[in-house]
Parts: structure tokens; sequence; C-alpha cells
């Protein structure tokens, strides 16, 4: 494959056209609602939407606490090499013993 | 017929790897090594054989075979044969050796049938992977590999002096149900749990697989944890507490898949979550859970390989990992991109993919014994594992922004390993039926209904909407380069600190109270050579006259007294 060539995904009519068809798939599937009977186990399940919206709902919430536990638990990328001695030293304490 | 224990043919082939020098020979022989195993245990399968060894007047049970060790024995051969055919490129005798060692150690243990042969292969285990990740050869991976040895050997040890307490209570070292009951179960339970990477022992899992080599890492996720599994399973069936450890399980490990930036270490971290589906279906205890619970550890080998694979070969054509550094790979590499993709939607247990027609048994077992808010924990955390490992590993590396590199294709042996492990998953996923009779309890489930079909593509395109939205509102999270502090903060951070601390601490106290001897000397010194000098008190000469006085006075007031 020539890697000059712009790829499918570099255009963004393609990812217009990709992500229309995946909007028409989600309508799709929370319409079926309408039609498939489900066995239900829990009250829950029986919410009309009650998977989409878990989902969607849950996915958010998932990445809006994950960037806010960004802001206490990230650090530099070599936070814990700086404790670590260089291989060199490692060597020479091993020499020493 | 063979009837060799399954460990010794891997072992074997280890030796001859070690000895052999051609390079091809040593190929060949990895290769055929997991067919001839196969073939040995396809023989012994079901007719009830036992064999035992007979070490310093104990007789060990070195194989003993039900449906439970069958179905990991099956398992761990196709990991094997997948994971050598991925790694056949090396021709690093060390990772070659260990790599037999280690698949030997883990047939080993799940054939285990008594507690002491499950000891000796549970240290094999630690010891034969270790050098899976020290392969690696950089200060990092050496240092990790350590703190991966330790809590390995930890693990170990605990399971000794459980074993031995066990022994002395029971009468009897049979590898049997154990359930938590006394000191001697409790810390075999704790011994298992650190093997299993339970929430706080969690840390060796994501701290050494993402170090090791792009093969190693291979062969690492396949087998320990799923040990441990099998484990728990014989050992623990139906002990509530695995529910809500293996629930806690699914659900922390996404936030930080989700920060993570290493996109193996996103792996490890959805590696944890998938054993948490797992430990929630041995906790069940029911016949559909604990089949729910094999079945998915059958298929999170194969698509958890299969994951780790594609990233390997991702960090072996390009030498980068990180999110930040990667994107656009799909234009020149499409296979491996598809591959990935196969694995993305088995874990995420998109139907027709494997993972759906295990991971459905938990969760079905999970509203069925009335755990509703454990079943929400749990769909929660497929809703979440789609989201970091099905959506995330696979945009980052592949697609998101182009960045630039215009690596190849892996090497053809890892597109033939990642291709058999990629039709193993769909294979499952259409087929459930041939992984069902391996089970080891009877199978009356259906994962291929109206229900949990329209049910999990409500929820995995709607986690996809959401993945889709906060992308376009920029509010995804971008991949920084960066460590997130985890539990592992205390043995790295804060003990080798406080130690430093407490040892200057102690120094200050030392150099203090060698300064106040020092000033008391000095004080005292002069006083001293007053008393001492030629004229002073205590060097005068006295008549012995005065001193038979002074003692006698001395005597009668102590008389007096």
């Amino acid at each position: 494959m020539n890697s000059d060539n712009p790829g499918f995904f570099d255009k963004p009519e393609n990812i217009k056209r990709v992500l229309r068809v995946f909007y028409v798939i989600c309508a799709l599937l929370v319409a079926l609602d309408f039609f498939i009977h489900r066995h239900t186990y829990h009250p829950l399940e029986e919410l009309y939407a009650f998977y989409p919206v878990y989902g969607f709902v849950g996915c958010v919430v998932l990445v809006l606490i994950a960037k806010w536990m960004r802001t206490f638990l990230m650090r530099d990328e070599d936070y814990y090499e700086n404790l670590q001695p260089p291989p060199e030293a490692t060597k020479t304490a091993e020499e020493n013993h | 017929m063979l009837d060799f224990p399954p460990f010794l043919i891997f072992y074997l082939a280890a030796m001859l790897t070690l000895v052999v020098r051609s390079g091809m020979a040593r190929a060949a022989i990895m290769l055929v090594a997991p067919f001839i195993g196969a073939y040995n245990l396809w023989t012994m399968a079901g007719t009830g054989t036992v064999l035992s060894m007979d070490i310093a007047g104990m007789e060990l049970i070195i194989f003993r075979e039900d449906k439970l060790s069958l179905l990991f024995g099956y398992l761990f051969h196709i990991a094997a044969l997948i994971a050598i055919t991925y790694s056949l490129h090396v021709k690093d005798r060390l990772q070659q050796v260990s790599s037999l060692l280690y698949a030997g150690s883990a047939l080993g243990a799940v054939f285990a049938g008594d507690l002491v042969t499950l000891f000796v292969f549970w240290e094999m285990l630690a010891l034969t992977s270790v050098f899976l990740i020290w392969a690696r050869r950089t200060n990092s991976a050496y240092h990790s590999g350590m703190r991966y040895l330790l809590i390995q050997i930890l693990s170990g040890l605990l399971l000794l002096m459980g074993i031995i307490i066990y022994g002395y209570q029971r009468g009897s070292l049979n590898f049997e149900y154990i359930g938590l009951d006394g000191l001697s179960s409790w810390l075999i339970f704790l011994a298992f749990g650190i093997k299993c990477a339970f929430p706080l022992a969690h840390n060796w899992l994501t701290d050494a697989y993402p170090e090791s080599t792009p093969t190693g890492t291979v062969f690492l996720s396949a087998f320990t944890t799923k040990v441990a599994i099998y484990a728990l399973a014989r050992a623990f069936p139906g002990t509530e507490l695995l529910v809500y450890i293996g629930a806690a399980m699914t659900c922390f490990p996404i936030f930080y898949a989700v920060i993570e930036n290493d996109l193996r270490r996103v792996l490890a971290y959805s590696l944890i979550n998938q054993l948490g589906f797992m430990v929630v279906g041995i906790g069940i205890g029911t016949s559909l859970a604990i089949n729910g619970a094999v079945a998915h550890a059958f298929n999170d080998v194969i698509f958890k390989g299969l994951l780790f694979m594609s990233m390997g070969a991702v960090l072996h054509v390009t030498g980068r990992i990180n999110g930040s550094d990667l994107g656009g790979l799909y234009k020149t590499m499409p296979k491996t991109t598809i591959l990935c993709i196969v694995g993305a939607a088995s874990i995420s247990a998109f139907p027709l993919f494997s993972g759906f027609v295990s991971k459905s048994m938990v969760m079905t077992a999970a509203i069925y014994n009335d755990y509703p808010f454990i079943w929400l924990m749990l769909l929660f955390a497929s809703a979440g594992v789609f989201h970091h490992a099905g959506i995330k590993i696979p945009y980052f590396a592949f697609f998101a922004h182009d960045s630039g590199i215009r690596a190849k294709e892996p090497p053809t042996n890892m597109l033939i390993a990642m291709t058999i492990a990629a039709a193993l998953c769909v294979g499952i996923g259409t087929y459930p039926a041939a992984l069902y009779q391996l089970l080891p309890f009877e199978v009356s489930y259906t994962a291929y209904d109206a229900t949990h079909v329209l049910a999990q593509l409500q929820l995995l395109f709607f986690s996809a909407l959401a993945f889709v939205w906060l992308n376009l509102r920029g509010m995804y999270p971008p991949e920084l380069r960066s460590t997130n502090l985890d539990f592992e903060w205390v043995y790295r951070r804060l003990a080798p600190c406080g130690w430093g601390f407490l040892n200057s601490v102690y120094a200050t106290i030392r150099d203090r109270i060698e300064m106040m001897i020092a000033d008391l000397v000095a004080m005292l010194l002069p006083t001293a050579e007053k008393l001492f000098s030629t004229n002073g008190l205590l060097s005068r000469q006295v008549a012995i006259g005065n001193m038979v006085i002074a003692c006698l006075l001395i005597f009668l007031l102590l008389l007096w007294l």
C-alpha cells in the first residue's frame, strides 16, 4: 500500500458517513424495544430503553470520573524511576556484597 | 497411550531446547511440544488415570483428571501453541526455555491432585515466568521483575503455611473443596488471591506484564492468573466473599484503563476486569455460574492473548506502545488492525464473538441468584470494558490522529498466531456448543436468544455512542505521557521513602547522641585532668595510717546506719 495515499479516515466526509450509519443503527436498536418482547428477571430491565441509557450514562460517568481521577493520581512518566538506581549503581552495589 | 504427566512433555522440550544448537531444530521442538502434549492428554481424558510419585515416603499425585482440570489442560495447550507460534522469530534461548517451563508448570498445577504438588508448581510458575520479564533486558524490566518475583514468592509462602496447617488439622493433603473456614483456609485463599490479582494485590500484574517482551507478555497473560482461577474454582466455589471481591475487580480497573497511556498496561488492567467476572461466577457457585466462570477463563486466554499479540506486534514493528505516540497505523498494518478488532469485539462480548457466550452466563447467574447490585456493577463493567479495551485499544493504536509512523505488518508467524486466536474467537462465538461440552457441568443455557442479543447490542452501541459524543465534544481525556498512582505507590514510593526517612531519623539521633557524648567528655576533661595531675586530689601520695582511719570511719558510719 502506498503510504502517501490518504487513508479512508483522512477524509472527513467518510467519517461523517460512517457515523451516520452508526447513528441509524443506534436508533434502530432502541426502536426494536417496541417490537421484541424481552424476558426480564429484574424490574429495571422492564424500563423502556434501560440498556441503552445505562450504557450511555455509565460510559460518560466512567470517563468523567477517570478524568477527575487524573487530577490527583497523575504524575510524571518517570515518577518511580527517580527512586531506582541506574544499572551501573546496581552492579557496583552487587559487587560490593 | 503415552500416559505422561502433561507438565513433563513441556519440561522435556525445555531441556531439549536448552541443549540443541540449531535454531530451526529448537523452533521445531517448541512447535511440536503442544501437539504431543495435547495428544497425550486426549488419550488420558476420561479414563480416570491417576499418576503418582513417591518422594521421601510421601505420595504425590501429579496427575488427576476431571472435567475442570481437563478444560484448563486443553486451554493451556492451545494457549502454548498460539504463544509459541507468535514467538517463533525470537532466537533468545532464555525466553524459549523459560516459556516452555512456564507452560509446563501451569499444566502441572492444574493436574495436581494434592496440595504439595500444587505448591511446587505454584512456585515454579513464579520462578520460570520472571525470566520472561527480565528478558526485556531494560533497567525498569529488571526492577519490575524483582517486585513481581517477591510478590509471587509471598503468595507461595502463604500457600505453604496454609498447606502445613491444613494438613495438620485435616490429616489430608488432597486438593479438593476447601471453603473459607479457619486460619489454614484463609492463608490458602490469600495465596490464591494474590495470584488472581485481587484488589490491593493486583499491582504485580499491571507493573510487570507491560514490562515484558512483546512475546513474553502473551505467555504471561495466559497462565498465572488462570491457574489461580482454576484453584479458586476447585477449592472455594460458592464462597460469597468472592462475589464482592470479583465485582470490585470488574469495576475499579476500568477507570485506570481509561487514563492509562501504555496500551499494554491498559490491557493488563482490563485483564483484572475480566478476572473479576470469573471470580464473581466462582463466588455465586451454582453450576451455571461456575460454567460461566471457567468458560470465560477459556475465552479470555484466547481473546486477551489476541489483544496482547496485536499490541505486541505494534511494539515489535514500531518500538512504541504509548497511545500518545501511536495512531493511523491502519493504513500500513490493515491485517493487524482487523485481527485486533476481532479481539476487541470478543472481549467486549459482541454477539457472534467468544466473550458473549461466556460472560452472559455469569451475568445471568448473578441476576438468577438475586444479586441485583452485583448485576448492575457487572453491567457497568461490561459497558466500560467495551469502552477501554474494545474501542480505546484499536482506536488509539490504529486510528485516531495520524502519528506519521508507517510501520510494516509484523512477521508472518505473528500474523498466523493472531489468525488462529481470531478464528477461535469467532468459532466459539458462533458455535458455543463446542466449548459448552467441555464445561464441568451440564449446560442448559442458550446464549443466542432475542433477549440477550438485543440487550447486549443496545448496551454496546450506546457505550460506543458515549465515546463518539465525548470525542466530538472534546471531552475525552487525551492520551498523556504519565504515571497513574495505584496501590503499588505504597511499596514503590511510600515504603522506600518511609525507610529512607526512618534511616535519616536514626542517623540524626545517632549523631546527636555522639555529639552529646563528645560535649560531655570535653566538659569533664579539664576536671579529670586537674584531679589526676601531679598534685591532684586523686593522685596525691597519702600515708597508710590516714587511709586506715578513713576506712574505719566509713565502716563505723555503715554500721551505725
